[in-house]
This record gives C-alpha cells, structure tokens and sequence, in this order.
C-alpha cells in the first residue's frame, strides 16, 4: 500500500477529494513550480483546510482587538499569554473539538481536551485549570425533540462527560468550571470546547520557533500510528452528512497517561536550557509542527521518516506526516546538548529520537531512508496560503408582530410551578451531576468549583518545588460564556452579551476581567448568511473586549458545524481571565447569613428589573428570546435584549471595588432565568460547612418593571445580586453610588426553608427552598439515567 | 523527622502531598522515585493518588512491581510508617500490605466531592490526634474506592479496630446514604493488623487549609506528626 500511494499521479481531482480547490491546487503548482506528489498533497490539503489556515475567518479575525498593556502574546503562538504579575505569566486558549466528538464522543472529547493542555504545556506552563463549554441537543422530549433523538443526544453528552472526565481526572488538572446548554440545533452537532489555563514564569516561556542552523529537531512521546488522518481536513472542515459515522477512523484517541509523563517530561526537559522551541503535534501533528515552527523562525527543517517511532510496520510518508496520533510533541534543541534533552524523556518511559534538523534556505525536506519524499518551502505552506473574503447576505428581516412575542401572564398570577419547571429544565439546572464527575480539587489550588462562584477561581500558592515560586497571594478567575439562542436573533448583541457576560462572572467573584480567549463555532462558511453571522459576531466581540478591556489572546475558528445542511446557531463562546489580588477575598454565590441585605446592582441605574426595553412590546419581544419563554411557552423569537456595553462596565468595576473592600457576603449576576433564578441559586448554595440550618431562605419584594414574569425572569445584562451585613450596607450604597451603579434593596436572608417574591403587593413566588432545590438539583440526572424518576 | 512522598509515572497528587506536608505542615519532605530503592532516609512514606500507569489494566496492578516497591515492603515489615490515599490506597492492597481490593464504584462513574467519614479507632499513627468518633470532611476523587473483601477478613478488620475510617452522613450516621461508592460496611480507610500502614481513599492532603473548604486532614496527617515525634522521644 504504501507504494502503491507515493505512485498515485496526482490530478486536479485527487486534489479535490482531499479538499483542495482548483485555485488552491493552481497554487500549490505555482508553489511548487512543478506538479506536487501525493504526500505534498497531503500535506497542503491539512495546511491549507479551513482548521489550520483560518481561510474564511483571517479577513475577520483582524477587526478584534488584540493589544493590551498586560498582553505577553497575542494570536498566532500555542496560546495566548498575560502578565499576571508578580514575575508570573497565565497562558490560556480554549478550542473546539465538536465533529469528533459527534462522530465518538468518548474519544473526541478526550483528545480535546488533551489538545489544550499540550497547548499550553508546550508554551512552558504548567496546566493548572480546565474548563468545558458544552452544547447538546435537547436531551427531555418535548414539543421540538422526539424520543429516539434526545435518547442519542443524551448518550452524546454521557461519552463526553465521561471522556472530560477520564482525560482530565487522569492528567491531574482540575475541571473547575464552564456551561452546558441545550438547545435543539445541536442535535447532530455537539459543541466541546476545551479551554485549559496554566502558569510559569515570565522568563520561562516557550515559543515555537525553529532557530540555529543545525540544531537538531527532536520528535518526543507517543509512537505515530494510523490514528486521525485527514482529522483536520475531512473532519473539522466539512459539514457532516448522512455517512459520517464512516468518519470514525477520523477520530484520534487519547492517552491521558502518556500526556502526563509529556508534561512532566517536557517541563523538565526544559529546565535544562537546551530547548530553543518545542510545539505539540495536534491537527495535521508532523506536518504542522514542522512547517509551523520553520516559518516562524524564519528556516528551513529537514527530517527523516525512517526515524519517527512508530506504532505499527508499513505507514507511507503520506500517513506518518498526516497522523493525528495524540500525546506527541516536536522540538528543537541546542547542538550538542540533545543528549541531556534525551535523557529527560528516557527517565520518564517516553520515545524520544532526533528525526532531523533545522537548516538554512526555508524548505521543509521530507526524507524516507535517505530518499526525499516532500519538498515544500515551509512559509508559503504555512502562511501563504489561501484566503477568503467570502460572500455575506444578511438574512431577510423575520416578519414578527405583536401576536408572535411572549404573552405576558395576567398580574397576580401565581409564578411557582413555572418557575420549578424553569429551575428543573436542563440548561438551567444544577450540573453538580457533571461536574462531580470531574476532579475539581487536585492540585489544591480550587478556591471556587463549579456553581461556587460565577467564575471558577485559582490560586496561585506560594511556592511549590517545581512551580512558579514567589511570592503571591494572587488568585485567577476564569468563565467561559455564550449565547447561541442570542447569537441566533442577533449575531452582534448576542457576541457582545457572551463578552459581558463572562466579564460579569469574572468580576462577581471578585476578580478582575483582563483578557479574553474565544472559540468561534459556526455553521458553513459557504453560506453567506453563516458569514454575515461570523463576520457581525466579530464585530460584537471586538466591541466588547474594547470596551471592558478584555483583549482577545488567541482562540479557534469551528466553522462547518452543520448535519444534513442544517447549521447550528452561531455560537462564539468567550473565556475571560481575571486576576483577584488577595485570595481571601473571592466572593461566591451562597447567601451566608440571616438578616443580611439582598441588593440589586444595576449598572444602568434604573429601578431595578431592567431598564433597557421600555415600551411594552418592545418587552415582549426581548422577553420572547429568554429562557423562561423557551421553557415555558416554547417561544424562540424577537431579539436579545439590548446592551450598553459602559454599564457592563461600571456594573464590574463595582463588583471587583465591593470585592476588594470586602463589603459584601456574596454576588451573582443575573443571567439565564434572571432575578428569580440567581436568588434561587444563592439559597441553594447556602449550606456550607455543616452551618444550620442547611438552607438559607430569603423574602423579596421585586420593583415594579412591565410585568411579574419580566421583573422575575428577564434577562437583561449589567445586573447582580449580592447579599450585605446591615451594617455595611451605607457602605455598599456608597461604592455603588461611585461607579454610577444603582443599588436596590430588595429583601433579607431568611432562617426559613422559604423562598417567596412578592411584586406589585402580591405574593407571585412562594416555595420551600428544599422543594426548588429538589426540583434544581436532581433533574439533569433524573433526564440523563432515567433513574428516580 | 522526614516524609517522603512517592512518585510513579501517572501519580498526580505528588505535589499536593509535598505541599501540605513541606508547607502547611512545614516538616522536611522529599519525592521518591518509583524507579529508586533509596528511600533517602524516610520515616514516614506517603503513596500518593493518581493513576500510575495510567490504570489502564487495573488500579495500582502495575505500580505494585514498581522497583520503590521492594523497598516499601520491607520497610513497612520493619514497622516504618506507611500511608496510602486513594491510588497510594489501591497500591498497597495490590501490594498485599494491606488486606483486600477495590471494585468500580457502585454507580460505576467517577466521584470527586466533600463526604464525612467516622474516625473508628484512635489507636493508631494516623488516627491518634483524633478524638474516637470525630468526623471528619474530607474530599474523594476516584473511580475505584468500593472496597470488597472476603467475609473472614471482613470480620477480622472489624475485630481488630483496624477500620480507622468509615463513610458516614455529615452527623455521623453509618446508615450508607453517606457511602459514595458501595464500599463494605461503609469502610473508607483501613490499618494493617500491625497498625503501621494504612490506606484511604479520601483525601486528607486536600484538606489542609480553611481556603479549600476543610482542613480535616490535617488531623490525619498530624496524628503522623506525633507519632513521630513520639517514637523520637520513647528511643531519646
């Protein structure tokens, strides 16, 4: 076979079955001067698909904002990387990993998630956090999702849970937080975004650049074997059809075992000084490593295939180069010192060998036995390739009127029952179910885990033997967010909402919100409405980061996330980092005492339950693209509600200031489910430390804003909910008045199992906290096993 | 006095036992490795968690062979302190240092959250700063803590107080809603009949500091402290 495939004679059509265009096949001749042979082809069809060559997406990606005064490394190294002070760095990047884990969801979301940390471990960090933002189908049948359908939906989610789980829990990193939202588009089409933080030293990162003619480039960790060929090309790069189960042998599969020896290894290894770059094989693995690390150090690299460890007898160069074999790693070493390098990975059990070295004149060489196999100047490949400014069409105006939006209840109805059900539905209930299947407390460094707090929060010790060092009483805060039912009726406030919104988190549990990462997953970009989309998203996000200060460090573009010709919803997912000076200080949600204060902070100083939409249809229609209205009446229409990005901002500001001056007890921005859900969460996560009564209850009397269920469940932005003592309250109004920010009482901490809200004089939500906290805690489970039902 | 923490290839805990031993505790510590029959003087070994080897085949199966192994045998024959958690537990029932052998959890997924567990005994280096009958709140994180016996063995680690840990609810009930994953007679934490070696599947080490939600351990890990230091003094 593997003759037979270096003799294929390559023609425009094989070209095209390996995704490569006629144009981009003119190309390569161009490149080349000459007709590429098979191999080439392989290896351009990997570099230039739209995973690794951001094709469609360049023209885009250049209107976000990337320059920050606290910005290390900007897009374009492994991850992005920020001064977190004290001589510290954090380098973090989240990634998508959506059509493996459709096509074997176990196994997919494994190596996404080992893709993101050999991401951040090659850049010399030490992973210290893993988030997951995830997307499935609707997994409860109901009025848009039939039996057989949630049945597959429900076993995606299961092997992806399990798949996290089994990476992460092994590796030793904690899976601290992120989402997991439902919504019928991601039927066929899962998300899985990975995103991992680590730390070093400001002088101990690594970047991958191939430098030093002659230096010795060394190939480390897991033998290359069959495993994910073509996984950039076909899988990430082209929608799905009705036969890509048959895409399976796509899929890489991942050793989370290995990954840790790596990590170590490679930590160690470049404690040694011998290292001049190293980057992770991952999508398009050989190829891209090389080509990559020689463009951007400005040589050439030469190998040899004869010398890769592989797994099994017989792979062409056409198979070794395009393997996507997990836990492998490319670096580059100081001439005469690869010995000490060697040694390293030898200690810890792991394949290492010099396959061949950087060299003058820019070309990558490609040699099997002594015999060239491929030969292709490394930057054209790597950066030259195709780029698109692809068509947009603005989809046509949707015709809604009045009738079509949210039907407000009449006043004095009893909200209860609606409200259980809206605490029970999948997006918005506990995920303590996951999450618990997640180690979330290795390391000894989790302040805050998932539901804690609105941000998973780090800290970062003081010394550990083989950490960073210093002194520092720093803590990280990570969130990942998005809104894709949002980014649906409005690509650019939907983007903007996702920004705010993980900034919100971030500074709710007391940090401040300094960078952004952002994971951009999107239907077809041959679709000119998918590109409006994409391209109104950007706009969004880069507005946003301006505004909140949250440059954009680095990321991943998913387009192609369509089945059958069906997109999913546009869906950016932003993480935003955060630094918290003093690690004593993190707020989290749980309501503490009885007697304290529950005052709502709106950063757009009105009365409270949202200002934003002041006409009555106006609210309806905001309201109609709420949680609540998709939960209870089925509604998916109108538009998000709308934003003032310098609300968000003073809304921060006062957070990270109430924080800092230890003011207030706890804080909870006010997101899906709005004001009734965020109080709900608060007494739910009241029983601490075998504190008594296990539950803290709370008595609320809600402003006057259109309606009950507007003031109880609307989803305007720049809004939270934080508890304070009596006696600090003066000083909470103080600070608030400050940033502009208005603070409303709204009830008290209670010692009963009760939660009630009372609007316009009548009581609308009056339950035993325990009964909500049942109907919240236990109903993704219940959904998932099927058990106590 | 010096601990030393044990280091196979896939432990992830290592640091985390150095931290709270060399940091919070602030007593002397170093790593060992799996590869060395050195144990650099130890007088205590702590076998930290993890998945050595990946526990692909199954839980501490392989690690058990692990050169280090020799030496941790004899040590412990020679009456030297021993205690595993959680892979370090699996270790040493593979290692036959300690009676019996873990099963999946009963639910068969992987746990990781705060349960309360009964100190049963304070007759022992890991148990005696303990009062009888304490509880403490300690955080698991394993797939494979549902510990299985023979009925002999079951009745003899019963009889001889060599279960220092057992699952209970947060008031101290035994009646197994406080049991996470099917272990028999809710049993979280066992001794050898020598009382030098000990094995439990929570984690006292992430329970060292008020920050991360318990500092339980530290009861655990003091109760090596002073005996230690006890043994010190009865050979001064």
């Amino acid at each position: 076979m593997a003759t037979t495939l270096t003799e294929i004679k390559v023609t425009p059509e094989i070209a095209a079955e390996h995704g490569v265009t006629r144009e981009e096949y003119a190309r390569i001749q161009k490149i080349l001067v000459r007709d590429p042979n098979i191999t080439e082809l392989g290896i351009f069809s990997v570099m230039w698909s739209e995973h690794c060559s951001y094709k469609s997406s360049k023209v885009h990606l250049k209107r976000l904002p990337t320059r920050g005064k606290l910005v290390v490394q900007g897009p374009g190294e492994n991850a992005g990387v920020v001064d977190i002070g004290d001589g510290l760095v954090a380098a973090f990047k989240i990634e998508s990993h959506n059509h493996p884990s459709y096509v074997e969801p176990f196994q997919g979301a494994t190596t996404g998630v080992g893709g993101i940390l050999r991401d951040i471990f090659t850049m010399g960090a030490r992973p210290i956090a893993i988030l997951d933002s995830l997307r499935f189908g609707e997994i409860v049948p109901g009025k848009n999702s039939a039996e057989p359908e949630t049945a597959a939906n429900r076993r995606i989610l299961d092997g992806v849970i399990r798949g996290i789980a089994h990476y992460g829990n092994c590796f030793g990193v904690p899976t601290v937080g992120g989402e997991v939202a439902f919504e019928p588009c991601y039927c066929q089409n899962p998300l899985v975004n990975a995103l991992a933080l680590g730390i070093a030293r400001k002088e101990d990162i690594f970047l991958a650049k191939a430098k030093g003619l002659g230096n010795p480039v060394i190939y480390v960790g897991a033998k290359t074997g069959r495993d994910g060929i073509h996984g950039a090309s076909l899988l990430a790069s082209a929608e799905f059809t009705e036969e890509s189960q048959q895409k399976r042998p796509n899929v890489q599969v991942g050793d989370p075992f290995t990954e840790k020896l790596l990590l170590e290894a490679c930590l160690e290894a470049m404690k040694t000084g011998a290292i001049v770059a190293i980057q992770d094989m991952g999508a398009a693995g050989l190829t891209c490593s090389t080509c990559e690390m020689a463009s951007r150090g400005g040589t050439g690299i030469e190998i040899d295939l004869a010398k890769v460890p592989q797994r099994e007898t017989g792979m062409s160069p056409y198979e070794i180069m395009l393997s996507e074999s997990q836990e492998r790693m490319l670096l580059v070493a100081q001439k005469g010192r690869e010995q000490e390098v060697l040694e390293v990975f030898k200690k810890w059990g792991l394949d290492s060998t010099v396959v061949g070295e950087v060299t003058a004149g820019g070309l990558l060489v490609v040699k099997d036995h002594g015999k060239i196999v491929a030969q292709i100047p490394a930057h054209p490949l790597a950066e030259e390739g195709p780029v698109y400014n692809r068509p947009m069409t603005s989809p046509a105006p949707r015709v809604e009127s009045d009738k079509d939006w949210f039907p407000f209840a009449p006043e004095k109805t009893d909200l209860t029952a609606n409200f259980k059900k809206l605490l029970a539905s999948p997006t918005i209930a506990s995920k303590s179910w996951i999450t618990e299947q997640y180690d979330t407390s290795v390391r000894t460094n989790t302040l805050a885990g998932p539901g804690a707090s609105d941000a998973a929060v780090v800290r970062i010790k003081e010394s550990e033997k083989d950490g960073p060092g210093g002194k520092t009483m720093r803590s990280l805060a990570l969130s990942t967010d998005g809104n894709g039912r949002w980014c649906f009726l409005n690509p650019k406030v939907g983007a903007m909402h996702a920004v705010a919104e993980a900034a919100r988190n971030v500074a709710a549990s007391g940090a401040r919100p300094i960078a952004a990462t952002n994971c951009l997953n999107f239907g077809s970009p041959e679709k000119p409405e998918v590109m409006w989309q994409f391209s109104e998203s950007i706009d969004g996000i880069g507005e946003a980061s301006t505004a909140l200060g949250t440059p954009i460090t680095g990321g991943n573009v998913s387009f192609y996330n369509e089945t059958l010709g069906k997109s999913i919803y546009p869906t950016p997912v932003i993480g935003i980092l955060g630094i918290l000076d003093d690690s004593s200080k993190v707020l989290k949600i749980a309501f503490r005492h009885e007697g304290d204060i529950i005052v709502l902070l709106n950063g757009a100083n009105s009365s409270g339950a949202g200002q934003h939409a002041t006409l009555p249809s106006a609210r309806r229609r905001e309201f109609s693209s709420s949680e609540y209205s998709k939960t209870i009446a089925g509604i998916v229409r109108g538009e998000p509600p709308s934003i003032e990005l310098g609300a968000e901002k003073w809304l921060i500001d006062c957070l990270v200031a109430l924080a800092a001056a230890s003011t207030i007890e706890s804080a909870h921005d006010l997101s899906d489910g709005g004001a009734a859900v965020a109080l709900a969460e608060s007494c739910f996560a009241s029983p601490g430390a075998g504190l008594a009564p296990p539950l803290l209850g709370a008595a609320i009397t809600l402003p006057e804003n259109a309606s009950a269920e507007y003031a109880l469940f609307g989803e305007s932005g720049a809004r939270a909910i934080v508890s304070v003592s009596p006696r600090k309250l003066a000083a909470l109004r103080a600070t608030a008045r400050q940033y502009g920010v208005g603070a409303h009482e709204i009830g008290k901490v209670t010692r009963e199992d009760s939660l009630r809200i009372e609007y316009k004089g009548h009581t609308v939500v009056q339950s035993d906290v325990s009964a909500l906290r049942d109907a919240w805690a236990n109903s993704l489970e219940r959904a998932v096993t099927g058990r106590n039902q | 006095m010096k601990f030393g923490v044990v280091v196979f290839p896939g432990s992830n805990c290592d640091h985390d036992a150095f931290h709270a031993i060399g940091h919070v505790l602030q007593k002397p510590v170093e790593f060992i490795w799996h590869q060395s029959e050195d144990l650099q003087n130890s007088d205590v070994l702590l076998l930290p968690g993890g998945f050595s080897y990946g526990d692909y085949l199954r839980t501490g199966a392989i690690a058990r062979f692990s050169p280090v192994m020799n030496a941790i045998s004899k040590f412990a024959k020679d009456g030297g302190l021993v205690l595993g958690v959680c892979n370090g537990f699996q270790i040493l029932l593979e290692a036959g240092l300690l009676p019996g052998a873990m099963m999946r959890n009963s639910g068969l997924r992987f746990i990781c959250r705060h349960v309360h567990v009964r100190v049963e005994d304070t007759n022992s280096p890991f148990t005696n700063a303990a009062q009888k009958g304490q509880i403490l709140k300690l955080p698991i994180a394993h797939s494979d803590g549902n510990y299985n016996c023979d009925p002999d063995t079951l009745a003899e680690l019963e009889k001889n107080h060599q279960v220092l840990f057992r699952y209970t609810t947060p008031d101290g009930n035994d009646d197994t809603t406080g049991n996470p994953n099917g272990s028999m007679n809710n049993i979280a934490g066992i001794c050898n009949r020598e009382r030098n070696v000990a094995g439990l599947m929570p984690h006292p080490e992430r329970a060292v500091e008020s920050a991360l939600n318990s500092e339980d351990g530290l009861v655990i890990l003091g109760s090596m402290v002073e005996a230690l230091v006890g043994a010190a003094k009865a050979t001064a």
